[in-house]
């Protein structure tokens, strides 16, 4: 008769229906990393995170670009962090060096990350660093304090539009696990 | 025509607590969801009286900042998950069997267990204002990090979420079995009252998306409590993709807070203008067009977060294009009343009133889906004039056309017309002095989710608020009106509605239908 059993067959697909709803949901982190590289959005993907290869330095001495400056602390964490200079200007193809100061405020050693991001995100990939403290887990001792130096070269193809670049760190504490699983 | 008689055995309930506490009968399920949906509504409700008390005039009155957001994130949350779809639910309960011609949902104990989860989420959900560090603060759409800062507020609103959630879900498969597979003989899907259809097309919006925010806040537990970086740039997670994940549930999720309110007007209009619906196929289609488009429009909510150009001009083309599916639905309940005997009973009187303010809340959306405008009306109150006239003239309006329609066929009684009336007519005034100022501030840059202002706003927050206040306390009205015709009053006819012929198998039934209806299945002609 019109008893439950008869309704089993639906009720299965809908389940898997749901079922696939939900792994759908994990499945966008994957599928968000591959997409924002695809579109080439030129945010932190873009390689702002690794050094470039070799550059070859060709100075524009013409051209005169503002590089700002700006670090911030994202957790309320106990921490001592600014760059040098809040700003500089350089000519486009010409390698420079700046640094950020950094110093840990706790007794306790920790683990830092510094996370990049560059604005005008569009313009990210001719802003191009052959070192950064970026690039790998900070270890500090308690209470050390530290000059971090990028170095960095502007791409003369830089658009010509672009007469200023702004330059983030955000300075995080490195949890434990968050440290083994890179 | 089949006339279910009322046999005594017809009749026979369970008796105390019981019928409550292990109710599978429909009706009683029905009616469950319907009075927690209006009991959320007066908790959100006191919240939104909370948040317009302290936006009366500038400066900090009442709240420290902290309560002040939690109040706002709270009632998102409660009138969301807690008022409106319950109450979807509940009119799905209580009407699609008497519609479809079935004798019961199809799986009545789960439809016990779905019930009877919301009000241990809702426990759980409110039981954090009193933990340290307050209620859930972070707004109802929990992007991290802030909503990572929280207290203990913190696991509690993610398994308020999960059990809401979970919830919904099973809701939603009963509606499916029930209307695919218990529809009375000869009942073909294109015979199928559009409330009926509008509900099953938001049963598939429920378990495709709500498995997605339920993925969404699994993450965000995650990587509070285990160490993961989905959302944390530290480990290299990104926030903004916590964004396009939630509101990949989050535009469905408004859809699935309309669509059955279309399906209740689009039963209404017909029957007070004495004419049967037009472009009922159109209808049809409309609706399954704009379920289809929810799910390729979310980032309209996050234009300001970087995106490139060319995913701008698609979310900006995507967005517009639903106002055309949108557009033939207004179309349509536009010529059903052209040249219709129209009459003005509450139910109508709302209906109406759903169309002419849904509509203004469409026109809104559509200035908002401009993408370079948006940036200039992202997180200000013209979002939020926005989003609450879709959803207050909109879905809850809906929802009470729907009651006053439907009430003396569950009770069996008429309710007082004169007192209906003045129920719609205050509200529906102070409704839009309550939202439409809103407007104006936001146009003129007041942000969202802010306990204090600068002095310019001054006068349209008091306007606003005193709208507030006559809306919220004249929502008594309602309840008074409900009561009234729960104990007593006039008898109502089968047809309910004297002078109009009302299509759907539940006026074939007499007022009160039956405990037990549709045991055998009736003949559709
Ligand atoms: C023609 C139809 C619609 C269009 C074009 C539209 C467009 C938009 C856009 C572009 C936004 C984002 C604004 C911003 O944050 O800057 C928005 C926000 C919103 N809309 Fe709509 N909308 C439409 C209908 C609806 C409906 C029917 C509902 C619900 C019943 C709804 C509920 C909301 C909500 C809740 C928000 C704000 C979410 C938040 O940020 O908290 N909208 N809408
Ligand atoms: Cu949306």
């Amino acid at each position: 008769m019109s008893g439950p059993r008869r309704h089993r067959p639906l009720i299965g697909r809908l389940l898997l229906f749901t079922a696939g709803s939900f792994a759908f949901g994990f499945a966008l982190v994957p599928l968000y990393s591959v997409l924002c590289k695809v579109w080439d959005t030129g945010n932190r993907w873009y390689g702002t995170q690794t050094a470039q290869a070799a550059v070859i330095e060709r100075p524009d001495a013409d051209r005169v670009v503002t590089i700002e400056f700006i670090a911030s602390i994202p957790h309320a964490g106990d921490w001592e962090f600014a760059p040098h200079a809040t700003s500089m200007q350089v000519h486009p193809g010409k390698l420079y060096e700046a640094t950020f100061h950094a110093r840990n405020l706790t007794a306790a050693a920790v683990v830092a990350q510094a996370v990049p991001s560059i604005a005008p995100s569009s313009v990210a990939r001719y802003f191009k660093k052959t070192e950064c403290f970026c690039f790998k887990p900070q270890n500090f001792t308690a209470g050390e304090s530290r000059e971090m130096p990028i170095r960095f070269i502007v791409d003369p193809a830089l658009p010509p539009d672009v007469d200023r670049i702004t330059l983030s760190y955000s300075f995080f504490d490195l949890p434990q696990s968050a440290a083994a699983g890179r | 025509m089949a006339h279910a008689d009322t046999h005594d055995h017809h009749d026979h309930k369970p008796t105390g607590i019981g019928r409550w506490l292990f109710a599978t009968n429909h009706k009683d399920i029905g009616t469950m969801y319907m009075v927690f949906a209006l009991v959320m509504f007066f908790i959100g409700g006191a919240m939104a009286l909370g948040i317009r008390a302290e936006l009366f005039k500038p400066g900090m009155q009442f709240f420290d900042p902290g309560f002040y957001n939690s109040l706002v994130t709270s009632h998102a949350l409660v009138m969301i998950f807690g008022a409106v779809m319950p109450a979807f639910v509940g009119l799905a309960n209580w009407m699609i069997p008497l519609q479809i011609g079935a004798p019961d949902m199809a799986l009545p104990r789960m439809n016990n267990y779905s019930f009877w989860i919301l009000p241990f989420a809702f426990t759980l959900l409110l039981s954090s204002f009193f933990t340290a560090g307050g209620g859930p603060a972070g707004g109802w759409t929990l992007y991290p990090p802030l909503s990572l800062q929280a207290g203990d507020s913190f696991p509690l609103t993610i398994f308020a979420i999960h059990m809401m959630g979970a919830s919904s879900i099973m809701g939603a498969i009963n509606v499916i079995v029930t209307i695919l597979n218990m529809r009375a003989p000869g009942m073909s899907l294109l015979k199928l009252p559009l409330f009926c259809w509008t509900w099953l097309i938001t049963a598939y919006l429920l378990i495709a998306v709500m498995p997605v925010l339920a993925g969404a806040v699994t993450m965000l537990l995650t990587d509070h409590y285990f160490g993961t970086s989905f959302f944390n740039p530290a480990g290299g997670g990104d926030p903004v993709m916590f964004q396009h994940i939630f509101w990949f549930f989050g535009h469905p999720e408004v859809y699935i807070l309309i669509l059955p309110a279309f399906g209740i007007v689009s039963e209404i209009i017909p029957t007070f203008s004495r004419k049967p619906l037009f472009g009922y196929d159109a209808m049809v289609y409309a609706t399954a067009s704009i379920a289809f488009l929810s799910f390729i429009v979310w980032a309209h909510h996050m234009f300001t977060v970087g995106m490139p150009l060319s995913g701008q001009m698609f979310f900006m083309m995507s967005t517009m294009l639903i106002a055309v599916p949108t557009g033939v639905k207004v179309f349509n309940w536009t010529t059903t009343m052209w040249k219709g005997s129209l009459s003005f009973e509450p139910p109508m009187l709302f209906a109406l009133a759903f169309l002419f303010l849904f509509t203004i809340g469409g026109f809104s959306g559509l200035m908002l889906a401009i993408a370079p405008a948006d940036f200039q009306y992202q997180d200000t109150y013209f979002v939020v004039a926005h989003f609450h006239y879709v959803l207050v003239p909109g879905a809850v309006f809906a929802i009470m056309a729907g009651v006053y329609y439907w009430l003396p066929k569950w009770t069996g009684h008429m309710y007082s017309m004169s007192l209906a009336k003045w129920h719609f007519w205050v509200s529906t005034v102070s409704v839009n002095v309550l939202f439409f100022p809103q407007h104006f501030l936001g146009l003129a840059g007041m942000p969202r989710r802010i306990p204090d202002y600068s002095t310019q706003f001054t006068d349209w927050n008091m306007v606003s608020s005193v709208g507030g206040f006559v809306f919220g306390f004249s929502q008594l009205l309602f309840v008074a009106v409900i009561w009234q015709s729960a104990r007593g009053g006039a008898k109502a006819s089968d047809k309910v509605w004297e002078g109009t012929d009302p299509a759907g198998l539940e006026w074939t039934l007499p007022s009160p239908a039956p405990y037990h209806s549709f045991e055998t299945a009736p003949e559709i002609h």
